[in-house]
C-alpha cells in the first residue's frame, strides 16, 4: 500500500515536471500574447528530433544536443512567427487562432513523417542518468530526477529572468498595458517575438528531456496537442505558479487513475480539467480577464 | 445563404417559402445523383460522407450561429452512434426508430455538452469542450461492454425501411436513405436559422451584451441551439452505425471533432451551404489523397487551413459565392 | 412634475477605495426630456450602469415605475422599460438594419422562442421594424447590413433597437459621440422625433445639442450631483461654472 503511493507519488512529480517545463511556455506566450497555440506540441516534437539527430547521427553528447534542440527550434519557428502568428496575437478570435495553429501542427506532422518517418526516435539518455537511483529507502530511476531538476530550474530561471531583468520589467509591462507600454517607448513586437522564441525554447527543451515518458514520433503533435493548452488553461495563462501546480495536480490525477483504474485511460485526467475549469474559470492563479 | 436571404425585398413572399424548400431538394438530390454515377461502386464512401457532413450541420448551429468555439462535437456523434447499435443489437430494427433513438441521444447530449460548455467565453469554453470529448473518448474505451472497446460495436443490423427496402451490400438502400435524411435536415435547418430563435442567436454571436440588452436570457439560448444541434449530429451517428454495422472508438475522437471544424472552417461557418460544401469537398478531396499517403494529406489540409485564415478568412464558400454575384452582375448589364 | 418613472435615492458606488458616486439622488418624470452632464470622469458612465443593471450600487437603491429594481437582472430591467443605447454602438453586425430592429421587437412580444416562423416578415413585427424605421428616416437602408453603414446611420439604428424595446424611459449615452459634427443635428432630430410620452435621460458632453434637447439639466461633478434645474439657469450656476465650465471648452472641441 505504501509502496504504491510512493509509486505513484514519484510517477506523478516526474510526468507533473515534463508537462510544466513543456507547458510552461506555452503559458507565457498566452498570457503576454493570448494567443491559443495548438502547436506547441509540435515545437516540443521538433526539439525531440533534433536531439535525436544530434546524439544518433552527429555523435554529439546529451547536454550539447540540448542546446541544438533548443536553438535548432526557436531558427525553425521564427520564419513561422514573423509570418503566421504575428497576426493573429491578441486581436484575433479564437477560432482563427484555433485553424491557423491546428494548420501548423499538420504542416509540421506531415514534414516530420516525411523527413524521419513514420517510426518512434529515442534519445539516448547519459549513462549518468540511465541506471537507479538509491534514495536510501528505495531505488528510482536517475533519469526522473533528472526530469524533476529541469523543471525546477526552469521555473526559477524563468522567475528570475521576469522578476529581476530589464527584459522582466518590459515584459510585465506588456502584459499590463499593451499601449501604455508602447506608448512609453517599450517595443511591444519584438517583447512578442523574443517571448515567443523562449516558448519555442522551453517546448523544446521538455520535448527532449521528456521523451522518456511523452516518445518522440510524427502523431505526437497530435497526440499532445490539446494536453498543454488544458494544462496552461488550468493553471492560468501567464502564470509560473499555476502552471507548476496546474501540472502537479493533473500529473496527480492522471497518474493516479493510470494506477489504480488503468482502462479508464485520460478519463481522471480530464474529469479534473472539468471540475477545476469550472470552479476557476480563469485558472487556478489566473487573473480575471 | 441565410446571411442575404433573410432579408428584406418585398418580393420574398410566400414564393420564398416555396423556394426554401425547393432549392435544397433540387440542389442536393442533383449532388446526389452526380455522386451515384460518378462512384457506382463506392456508395458505401459516400453514405459516410453524408453522415459526417450532418456532423458538420451540426457544428455549425453552434460554432457558426452561436460563435461557440468547440473541440469536442465528435462526442455528441459517438455517443449516438453507440446509442444506436446497442438498440439495434438489443432488437430495434426499424432504421426509422433508430433515427429516432440517434436524434434522442444526441439531444441528451447535446443539452448536456451545452449546459457546460456555453457557461463560459473563450478559453475556458474551449478547454471544456476538449475535456468533454477526451472524456467521452476515454469512457467510450473503457465501458466495452457497450462499445466494443477498440474493436468497435459490431454486429448491428437493421430491418427493412417501412419494411419494404432491405439494406444491401451495395449500399445503395443506404444511400438513397441517408440522401433522403440529408435533405430533410437541410429543409428544417434552412428553417430553424431563419426563425426568430435562429435570429436571437446569431444576436447572440455577434454582440452577447447588446443580447441582453434587448433583454434575451442568453445562456437558455445557447443550450437549446447545442440541443438542436445534437439532435443532428446524432442522426448523423445514427446513419453512420445503421450504414456501416459498425461504429468505432474513431466515432468519438478529437480528430474526428478537428476535422469537422476543418471541413466547415473551409466551406464557411454561419452558413448551412457553406457547411454542407465544405464537408463535400474536404472527403471527396480526402478519400483521392488520403488513400495514397495520409501523411501528405495531412500536410496538404494544413497548409489549406493557413490558406484560408490568411486569405479567405470567411471560408471559401462566401468566397467562391461573392465571385459568383460579381460574375451574374457583370452577366445581367447588358 | 408628472408621474415619476426613475428614481434614485441616495446611490454611491466604489470601486475599491474610490468613490465614483456619492449619494446621487434625482427624479425621472414620465415623458421628460432631461440632460446628464459633467466633466469628464465625473462618474456619469458608471451612474448609467448602475441605473442599467451593469453595475450593482455600492449603497442606496434604484426605483423604476414604483418597484425597487436595484436587484433585478439586466434582461429583467428591459422587460420593464428601462432601456439604454450606447456611447459605442453596439450592434449585431452580422445582420440587416431590419433584422436588427426585429430582433428586439420579436424579443420583446417573447416571440424569440419560435423556431420555425419567418423572422423578419411575421405579421406585426414586419410593420413595427418598419415604423421604428421610418419614424428615424433610415427606412431605405432596411436590407443593408449593419457593416456598410455610415457610423451616424448606425447611432440611428443603435437607437431604433432601444426603441423597438418599447421603453418607457430610454437612456442615451453620449448618442452624437464619433459623430460627424454637421451631422448631428440629424441625430437630435430624430431624438425630437420620439414619441412623448417615453422619458429620456441624456448624457452628452455637446452643450449645444444639450441646450437644444433638455429643459431640465443634472450636472454631476466628482461623482456627486452639484446641480439639478432649468437648463437656461446652469451657466449662471456658481458651482458648475466652477467645477464644469472650465472643462466644458475642452468637451466641446472633441466632440
Amino acid at each position: 500500500m505504501m509502496n504504491t503511493v510512493l509509486s505513484i507519488g514519484l510517477d506523478a512529480v516526474s510526468y507533473g515536471m515534463v508537462l510544466f517545463t513543456i507547458s510552461i511556455g506555452l503559458s507565457i506566450m498566452m498570457g503576454l500574447m493570448r494567443v491559443v497555440n495548438l502547436a506547441h506540441g509540435a515545437f516540443a516534437m521538433i526539439g525531440g528530433y533534433f536531439a535525436s539527430y544530434a546524439i544518433k547521427q552527429l555523435g554529439l553528447n546529451y547536454p550539447f544536443a540540448i542546446v541544438v534542440a533548443v536553438l535548432g527550434t526557436i531558427v525553425i519557428s521564427a520564419p513561422l512567427e514573423m509570418l503566421l502568428y504575428r497576426r493573429i496575437y491578441r486581436g484575433a478570435g479564437e477560432l482563427t487562432q484555433l485553424l491557423l495553429t491546428i494548420g501548423v501542427t499538420f504542416v509540421i506532422i506531415g514534414l516530420a513523417n516525411y523527413v524521419f518517418g513514420p517510426t518512434t526516435k529515442s534519445i539516448p539518455v547519459p549513462a549518468m542518468l540511465s541506471g537507479p537511483f538509491d534514495l536510501g529507502f528505495r531505488m528510482i530511476p536517475t533519469h526522473r530526477l533528472f526530469v524533476v531538476a529541469c523543471g525546477l530550474t526552469t521555473a526559477l530561471a524563468l522567475w528570475l529572468l521576469i522578476e529581476r531583468t530589464d527584459f522582466g520589467v518590459r515584459l510585465r509591462a506588456a502584459v499590463d498595458n499593451g499601449d501604455m507600454a508602447e506608448a512609453l517607448g517599450i517595443r511591444t513586437q519584438v517583447i512578442y517575438s523574443m517571448t515567443f522564441a523562449i516558448a519555442v525554447g522551453l517546448g523544446a527543451f521538455g520535448g527532449v528531456v521528456g521523451a522518456e515518458l511523452m516518445p518522440i514520433e510524427p502523431s505526437y503533435a497530435l497526440r499532445y496537442m490539446v494536453t498543454f493548452l488544458v494544462v496552461v488553461s488550468v493553471g492560468g495563462a501567464g502564470s509560473i505558479p499555476g502552471a507548476l501546480a496546474a501540472s502537479l495536480l493533473l500529473g496527480l490525477a492522471d497518474t493516479t487513475g493510470k494506477y489504480l483504474a488503468p482502462e479508464f485511460g485520460e478519463f481522471f485526467f480530464y474529469l479534473a480539467v472539468i471540475v477545476i475549469v469550472f470552479l476557476f474559470p480563469n485558472g487556478l492563479l489566473g487573473r480575471a480577464q | 445563404m441565410t446571411g442575404q436571404h433573410t432579408s428584406v425585398e418585398p418580393r420574398l413572399g410566400p414564393p420564398a417559402a416555396v423556394r426554401q424548400l425547393a432549392v435544397p431538394v433540387i440542389v442536393i438530390g442533383l449532388l446526389g445523383a452526380a455522386g451515384y454515377l460518378v462512384f457506382p461502386e463506392d456508395l458505401a464512401f459516400l453514405t459516410r460522407l453524408i453522415s459526417i457532413t450532418l456532423l458538420v450541420l451540426s457544428l455549425d448551429l453552434v460554432v457558426g450561429y452561436c460563435g461557440v468555439a468547440t473541440l469536442g462535437h465528435a462526442a455528441i456523434f459517438g455517443v449516438a452512434a453507440y446509442a444506436v447499435g446497442n438498440a439495434c443489437i438489443a432488437g430495434l430494427a426499424d432504421p426509422l426508430l433508430l433515427l429516432a433513438v440517434g436524434g434522442l441521444s444526441g439531444l441528451v447530449m447535446g443539452l448536456v455538452s451545452g449546459a457546460i460548455v456555453t457557461r463560459f467565453h473563450g478559453l475556458p469554453q474551449l478547454v471544456l469542450s476538449i475535456a468533454i470529448g477526451q472524456l467521452v473518448g476515454a469512457l467510450s474505451n473503457k465501458l466495452s461492454s457497450l462499445t466494443g472497446g477498440s474493436d468497435g460495436l459490431s454486429g448491428i443490423t437493421p430491418g427493412r425501411i417501412f419494411g419494404v427496402f432491405g439494406f444491401d451490400m451495395f449500399s445503395r438502400t443506404g444511400y438513397l436513405f441517408s440522401l433522403a435524411v440529408l435533405i430533410v435536415v437541410f429543409i428544417v435547418l434552412t428553417r430553424l436559422v431563419a426563425s426568430p430563435f435562429g435570429l436571437l442567436c446569431r444576436g447572440i454571436r455577434d454582440n452577447n451584451l447588446r443580447a441582453r440588452m434587448i433583454g434575451a436570457a442568453v445562456y437558455p439560448r445557447l443550450i437549446a441551439m447545442y440541443g438542436v444541434s445534437g439532435v443532428v449530429a446524432g442522426i448523423g451517428g445514427a446513419l453512420m452505425a445503421i450504414n456501416t454495422g459498425v461504429v468505432g472508438l474513431d466515432s468519438v475522437g478529437f480528430e474526428r471533432s478537428a476535422e469537422a471544424l476543418v471541413m466547415l472552417v473551409l466551406g464557411g461557418a454561419g452558413s448551412l451551404w457553406g457547411a454542407l460544401f465544405g464537408a463535400i469537398v474536404f472527403q471527396l478531396f480526402e478519400h483521392v489523397v488520403s488513400a495514397a499517403n495520409p501523411y501528405h494529406w495531412l500536410t496538404l489540409v494544413g497548409l489549406l487551413l493557413v490558406a484560408i485564415v490568411l486569405f479567405a478568412p470567411q471560408g471559401l464558400g462566401p468566397a467562391v459565392a461573392s465571385r459568383w454575384r460579381r460574375l451574374r452582375r457583370a452577366g445581367a448589364r447588358p | 412634475m408628472t408621474r415619476p418613472l426613475l428614481e434614485l435615492r441616495n446611490v454611491s458606488r466604489a470601486f475599491g477605495g474610490l468613490r465614483v458616486n456619492a449619494e446621487v439622488s434625482f427624479t425621472l418624470g414620465e415623458g421628460e426630456r432631461v440632460a446628464l452632464i459633467g466633466p469628464n470622469g465625473a462618474g456619469k458612465t458608471t451612474l448609467v450602469n448602475v441605473i442599467t443593471g451593469d453595475l450593482a450600487p455600492s449603497e442606496g437603491r434604484v426605483v423604476f415605475d414604483g418597484q425597487d429594481i436595484t436587484d433585478l437582472s439586466i434582461p429583467a430591467r428591459v422587460k420593464a422599460g428601462l432601456v439604454r443605447t450606447f456611447q459605442i454602438t453596439r450592434l449585431f453586425t452580422g445582420l440587416t438594419v431590419a433584422e436588427n430592429v426585429a430582433l428586439a421587437v420579436m424579443q420583446r412580444r417573447g416571440m424569440t422562442w419560435r423556431f420555425f416562423a419567418r423572422a423578419t416578415f411575421t405579421p406585426g413585427v414586419r410593420e413595427e421594424w418598419r415604423r421604428i424605421l421610418e419614424l428615424l428616416g433610415i427606412a431605405d437602408l432596411a436590407a443593408r447590413p449593419v457593416t456598410e453603414l455610415a457610423y451616424g446611420q448606425q447611432r440611428l439604428l443603435d437607437l431604433a433597437i432601444g426603441l423597438a424595446l418599447n421603453p418607457k424611459v430610454l437612456i442615451l449615452d453620449e448618442p452624437a459621440a464619433g459623430v460627424p459634427h454637421d451631422e448631428a443635428p440629424k441625430i437630435l432630430e430624430a431624438i425630437d422625433r420620439l414619441p412623448r410620452e417615453i422619458a429620456v435621460l441624456m448624457i452628452e458632453h455637446d452643450m449645444d445639442l444639450v441646450f437644444k434637447f433638455a429643459r431640465r439639466v443634472l450636472v454631476l461633478a466628482n461623482g456627486r450631483l452639484i446641480f439639478e434645474g432649468d437648463a437656461g439657469a446652469v451657466t449662471r450656476d456658481e458651482e458648475v461654472r466652477r467645477a464644469y465650465l472650465g472643462s466644458y471648452a475642452d468637451g466641446r472641441r472633441r466632440a
